[in-house]
């Protein structure tokens, strides 16, 4: 195993100051060596690599890789990432982005990325709350579950990211958790030689700010509830609906190979340059 | 009956790395890592059990440790390759 | 290719909109990001039509403003001369992303084709209200450029300028133009791209281990490769030092942000352009930009066959603010006068730079209409 670690200490900015901003526990950082595993894996250089983020702990990720890293503004990773796509369509271009920058302030971007199908991968850190800003509610909060400004329990509904990609007409919708790391890699690799848009919403704790207003002794608690909730999506729809509730599907969603923007794109100038 | 696999890792932590968050040492199937409080990281602490599964290095948010066949050396020390201290 | 290009500059009848297009590819642009709104829409219209076209060029419809200066400033950070083109509201809701490239050193052009205000106001009708918001819209301490153009002729020209101090200088750079500039049309002279000086963004030489993105240089404005070129680099809107890493060292943070001033403030001898009229022996002076120094042109005119000794200076850099003309124009004139389509925006840069040797008048007009050269006559001939 020990290539594991060695092989993400290549990709890290030593430079940069370790270890990371990150709280104790923070699944952000597995999804990170996820990614690199999966970059390596893949056999894609560096500097074919963007890797746009946004604000929040999410946005924290960007700065201690070694790739083309941009730290966007809050909810608009995507707006900056397609312009670098479309600027340069052979580059990946990978946005990392939390539940309340991609549905919250970003919720526009967002849907519109997915409905134009841009050749982007997106990774949607989803902590059920805003971290960075000191715990308050986001989109993605369950019903019920308690933050700094829902302190009487959140009374709206949250956004099914999955749902709503595959609405938008995404290309490539999937979910998985930082608990189970193998499937992780496995969907971040789809997802970033998928064409068009491609998300995968990771399930990442946030005890610091999440778990400890919503009943979770530890940081481990929380990943105690990731392992018991998730499971794979094949056994979730053969489960019983009454049994549904309380489980967390985790797998590919949606996996549709329509052309992406780019392509079309350069599908048109070559129509026009040939007259 | 002894796990042919046990025995064959060792275990190194950046303890500068580590932020003790108790993931490896809960979830490791053969109860190899404790939390050192007084220092503040996990330490291997029954180093010979480990069956080598990967799942704490894989799980470590903070890349804080690896875990080596015996017999390869790393750079020995308990610091991350490449680190200029900065 | 080489088989449709011009061998002549050509002449056109085009709308002022028209002119920004036919300057925006002059100089090389080759990304517009945008979104509808009037009454800058024909500049988008005219993009969509003819970027796909050009060799490598890109545009893209997005889905409101602020996605239009984010893909703008992603396509920039790739390589990219950028354009995008807006009005009021639209340029409201790009000010964080303005910010944004300031602090990125992002170079860009960004098009504010200025309507009446504010909220939606009147939507196709001049006024010239977004004077004070170009320089200061966007929240923190940052420098700027912001041009104006007066004709159509001027459009095209000063769209070069834009795209060409905002490669110099790393920069995004706001032309302001009005809704009479761009809903112009008049017979124009397209040159050739050989004819004009295009600049380019500067490139490293050093190698990539050694570059550093953010790094102090004697121009203050350090060399920027495109993404995915081998200098990999980490780019934040937080502060930060010369890595672009994040700071908040003191030391550093003030590095950062006086550079980013110094960069424009030493340049102010290239940046800040005028165009003098009749202000040498001038008693009554004009300071005027955008379709009211069209107006204030005709009036000195007629100030002087009446033997009144008028001026006018023409304003195409607004900010930084051209202190040393205007400061000259002050030192000789007994009134000054500013008419401008807002209740006194670019007056305040006037009086704040008078030494105290003359009397501001100013001339405002927020009805939609533009002011006539009788308006301005009328006030010369008082003061």
């Amino acid at each position: 195993m020990a290539e594991v670690t060695q092989l993400i200490h290549e990709y890290l900015r030593h430079d940069k100051k370790f270890p990371h901003v990150l709280c104790p526990g923070c699944g952000h950082g597995i999804l990170l060596g996820s990614l690199i595993r999966s970059v390596h894996a893949l056999g894609i250089p560096k500097d074919d690599v963007a890797l746009v983020a946004g604000i929040g702990c999410s946005g924290r990720v960007a700065v201690y890789v070694d790739f083309n890293t941009v730290h966007a503004v809050h909810g608009r990773a995507l707006t900056v990432a397609t312009g670098i796509k479309m600027a340069k369509p052979d580059m990946h271009v990978i946005v990392v982005q939390g539940d309340g920058d991609a549905l919250s302030i970003g919720g526009n971007h967002f849907i519109h990325a997915a409905r134009r199908n841009i050749g982007l991968t997106v990774l949607v850190l989803n902590n059920f709350i805003y971290g960075m800003t000191g715990g308050q509610c986001s989109s993605a909060t369950p019903l019920g579950c308690w933050s700094t400004t829902t302190p009487y329990g959140q009374m709206e509904k949250s956004f099914d990211f999955v749902e709503m990609t595959r609405a938008a007409g995404a290309n490539f919708v999937s979910r998985g958790t930082v608990f189970h790391v193998k499937t992780l890699d496995k969907l971040v690799r789809q997802a970033l030689v998928h064409p068009g848009f491609s998300l995968v919403e990771v399930l990442t704790p946030c005890h610091t700010q999440f778990g400890r207003k919503n009943k979770f002794k530890s940081p481990v608690d929380m990943y105690q509830w990731l392992k018991k909730a998730a499971m794979p999506l094949e056994a979730y729809e053969k489960l019983d609906p009454d049994k549904r509730a309380g489980r967390i599907p985790i797998g590919v969603f949606v996996d549709n190979h329509e052309p992406a923007l780019e392509t079309r794109y350069a599908a048109m100038r070559a129509k026009l340059a040939k007259g | 009956m002894t796990n042919p696999k046990k025995g064959q890792t060792r275990i190194t932590i950046y303890p500068d790395w580590c932020k003790a968050c108790g993931l490896c040492v809960a979830f490791c199937p053969a109860k190899v890592l404790e939390i050192d409080v007084a220092a503040g990281c996990a330490r291997a602490v029954r180093e010979q059990e480990c069956v080598n599964c990967g799942f704490c290095e894989l799980h470590c948010p903070d890349f804080a440790i690896v875990v080596t066949p015996r017999g390869k050396t790393r750079n020995g020390g308990t610091q991350p390759p490449q680190e200029n201290g900065n | 290719m080489s088989a449709k290009r011009k061998t002549a500059a050509r002449e056109i009848f085009a709308l002022g909109a028209e002119a920004v297009v036919e300057g925006a590819l002059l100089a090389g642009c080759s990304f517009y990001g945008g979104y509808p709104i009037t009454p800058s829409s024909e500049i988008m219209e005219g993009m969509a039509e003819r970027l796909p076209r050009t060799e490598d060029g890109v545009f893209i419809q997005m889905e409101d403003e602020i996605a239009s200066l984010g893909a703008c400033i992603g396509a920039s950070l790739a390589g990219r001369k950028v354009m995008t083109a807006t009005s009021g509201p639209g340029f409201s809701l790009m000010q964080e992303l303005i910010g944004y490239a300031c602090m990125i050193e992002a170079p860009l052009v960004l098009v504010n084709v200025m309507r009446g205000g504010p909220s939606t106001g009147l939507p196709t009708s001049p006024a010239q209200g977004d004077v004070q918001q170009a320089r200061w819209g966007t929240h923190g301490d940052h420098s700027i450029i912001v041009l104006s153009a007066t004709d159509v002729q001027d459009c095209l020209h000063m769209t070069v300028k834009a795209f060409n101090f905002a490669e110099k200088y790393r920069t995004p750079v706001i032309l302001l133009l009005d809704e009479v500039t761009a809903h112009t049309r008049e017979k124009i002279t397209v040159p050739l791209a050989q004819d004009l000086e295009i600049l380019y963004r500067l490139q490293p030489s050093m190698p990539p281990e050694w570059y550093k993105p953010f790094e102090e240089t004697v121009r203050g404005v350090p060399p920027m490769p495109p993404l995915g070129s081998g200098y990999r680099f980490h780019v934040t809107g937080l502060t930060h030092d010369d890595h672009g890493y994040p700071t908040q060292k003191p030391d550093e943070v003030v590095a950062a942000i006086s550079r980013q001033f110094r960069k424009i403030d030493q340049f102010f001898f290239d940046i800040q352009i005028t165009d003098e009229f009749l202000t040498g022996d001038a008693e009554v002076g004009v300071v005027a930009y955008g379709s009211v120094a069209r107006s204030a042109h005709l009036a000195v005119e007629q100030a002087r066959e009446r033997g009144i000794k008028a001026g006018l200076i023409d304003l195409k850099t607004l900010f930084p603010f051209p202190r040393a003309a205007v400061e000259g124009l002050l030192r000789r004139c007994r009134t000054v006068i500013v008419p401008e389509m807002n209740m006194g925006q670019i007056s305040r840069e006037v009086k704040r730079v008078n030494p105290g040797t003359s009397t501001v008048w100013t001339i405002n007009r927020v009805d939609g209409h533009i002011i006539t050269p009788k308006q301005i006559l009328e006030s010369i001939r008082k003061g």
